[in-house]
């Protein structure tokens, strides 16, 4: 589902983010991506959704080559992934619902249809109650849950969370890990990015240990 | 939106082909509307603003096109002073009264002919000694220098300046004719002006186009800007650049719209404004003239013109600021 082939990330005229990073995530397989801050955790996610791309070796997502795949293909490259925040980004003028349902008016599907799928993700996370709630009224716990409820709406095959529970006390933090578990168990890869590693401890999931940009733990040769 | 992903059996695959086609057709149609729909309430939340960027704009639209009204106006105006046209031959001096009169009936039965006026050599001393105060010195001269004169009356077929100078040539090749003399300069002069006033209005009218491409483009980009997390959360989450740009673009059609029924409004009340003393003016001047408006054909130019012009503007801004905007 994600394979780095030898990749390299240089930023211009800096030093080297990420080097020779291989490993291949299989489908259904949820795996945590652990690293010191600037060891390149972000930047190995930016390279998977395409915000950066990299500078030698391959990113293969999907059976995607991501190099050569054009600017104007990319957003249908993004709708593949579910992408959780740390800071959620959700949009505050917005409802709950139509938070959620954004990413099914992007790819255009009809309004009732929308209306289903809407609740059925709610539902996952448990936050049917709150559709006509606006995210502000909610708690940072329930944010969260808002904003994988958006990254799932979409059924995709992979979902990418970029320090998901950062803000959350150690509780809710593993709540949010039973809700990833669950989705990998139906086939949904997942991909951690953490430095909680009292959680990490808790948790049997394949390890991805970045240090200045190596993959030291968890990858291929 | 066409794509399948599995190729359907053949005659299902018309079929199927032909149904999804319009269902896409008409989801896209319907998405239209709805950021149609939406962009416009988006405005109407900040009702203020957005009637101050549509002022803007209808004025700067209310300018041109209330220049050009008040020049089809002063066309229609000296049309009718046209009728005023008169061409004076004055014939050589050796012409003989009788060879004067003969020319004025064979003048009289031209086609482009109203009516011809003879003033002979004699009156036209007359009339000179009368009018100008020269008359003693007149005496001290033995023979008269005043020729003959015919004044042609040109009927309705030979008022357009271009007929007019038709007739003027042709009446000049009469041997008898030594001059001929159209009274009509100052007409042509002041079409002259009026043409030259009327480049003016296409200056100014592409001037101030120009200004409502950026007043647009302005408040586009700052639209644009106030959105920007959205924007990028837009992108993280797949949408394209076309579904992002959708919505300012269609606040950049409503503002060039409202823009161009605020014109209409400017103009309209204007001219009823100074309606009153135009009719007053005509009257003392015994002319039927009456100020003529907006006609319906020139309003629909206007607002498409105007609704073009939002739609350019914001497409400007649009091309050129989403592109900066991407997730980091």
């Amino acid at each position: 589902m994600i394979r780095f082939s030898d990749v390299s990330k240089r930023y211009p005229g800096g030093q080297e983010a990420l080097s020779n990073v291989n490993f291949h995530l299989l489908p259904g397989e949820m795996a945590f991506l652990t690293g010191h801050s600037g060891a390149g955790k972000s930047t190995l996610l930016k390279l998977v959704t395409l915000i950066e791309r990299s500078s030698r070796g391959q990113v293969i997502i999907n059976g995607q080559n991501l190099s050569k795949l054009p600017r104007r293909r990319i957003p249908y490259h993004r709708r593949n992934i579910g992408i959780i925040f740390q800071d959620h980004q959700l949009l505050f003028d917005r409802t709950v619902f139509d938070n959620v349902a954004l990413p099914l008016v992007i790819a255009g599907v009809p309004s009732n249809e929308i209306a289903r799928r809407v609740r059925a993700a709610l539902d996952k996370v448990s936050l049917l109650n709150k559709e006509k709630s606006y995210p502000i009224t909610l708690s940072g716990g329930e944010q969260q849950r808002v904003g994988i409820a958006r990254a799932v709406v979409n059924k995709p095959p992979l979902l990418l969370a970029d320090e998901p529970t950062g803000n959350l006390d150690p509780d809710l933090s593993w709540e949010i890990m039973q809700i990833f578990e669950q989705f990998s168990q139906v086939g949904v890869t997942v991909l951690v990015a953490t430095h909680d590693l009292d959680l990490i401890k808790r948790m049997s999931n394949r390890r991805l240990v970045l240090e200045q940009g190596r993959l030291i733990q968890g990858g291929e040769a | 939106m066409f794509r399948r992903n599995k190729p359907l059996p053949r005659r299902e695959a018309i079929s199927g082909r032909q149904h999804g086609l319009s269902m896409a057709v008409k989801t896209y149609l319907l998405r239209h509307a709805q950021v149609l729909v939406s962009s416009l309430g988006q405005l109407s939340r900040t009702p203020v603003a957005t009637f101050m960027t549509a002022a803007v704009i209808g004025i700067a639209l209310a300018l041109p096109t209330g220049l050009h009204v008040l020049l089809d106006n002063a066309q229609q105006l000296s049309g009718g002073w046209q009728g005023a046209t008169q061409i004076s031959l004055f014939l050589k001096t050796d012409t003989t009264d009788f060879q004067a009169r003969t020319l004025a009936n064979r003048l009289r039965k031209l086609g482009e002919v109203e009516d011809v006026h003879y003033i002979s050599r004699q009156q036209a001393l007359n009339e000179f000694k009368a009018l100008s105060g020269f008359g003693d010195a007149l005496k001290a001269l033995q023979d008269n220098p005043l020729p003959a004169v015919l004044v042609i009356q040109p009927n309705n077929k030979a008022r357009s300046p271009a007929s007019t100078s038709l007739l003027l040539a042709k009446l000049k090749a009469y041997p008898e004719v030594d001059i001929a003399q159209l009274d009509m300069q100052w007409i042509k002069r002041l079409y002259a002006i009026m043409a030259i006033v009327r480049q003016g209005v296409v200056i100014l009218a592409a001037l101030l186009g120009l200004a409502v491409l950026l007043v647009v483009g302005n408040t586009i980009r700052l639209a644009i800007q106030s959105r920007r997390a959205e924007i990028v959360v837009i992108k993280l989450i797949g949408g394209t650049d076309a579904f992002i740009r959708r919505p300012f673009l269609y606040s950049g059609v409503w503002y060039g719209l409202l823009g161009g029924i605020i014109a209409v409004i400017a103009i309209t009340v204007a001219l009823l404004i100074i309606s009153g003393p135009v009719g007053q003016l005509a009257a003392l001047y015994q002319s039927p003239f009456k100020l003529s408006y907006l006609g319906l054909g020139s309003i629909v130019n206007l607002l498409m013109a105007s609704t073009l012009l939002g739609l350019l503007g914001s497409w400007l801004a649009v091309g050129k600021h989403l592109r900066e905007i991407e997730p980091t």
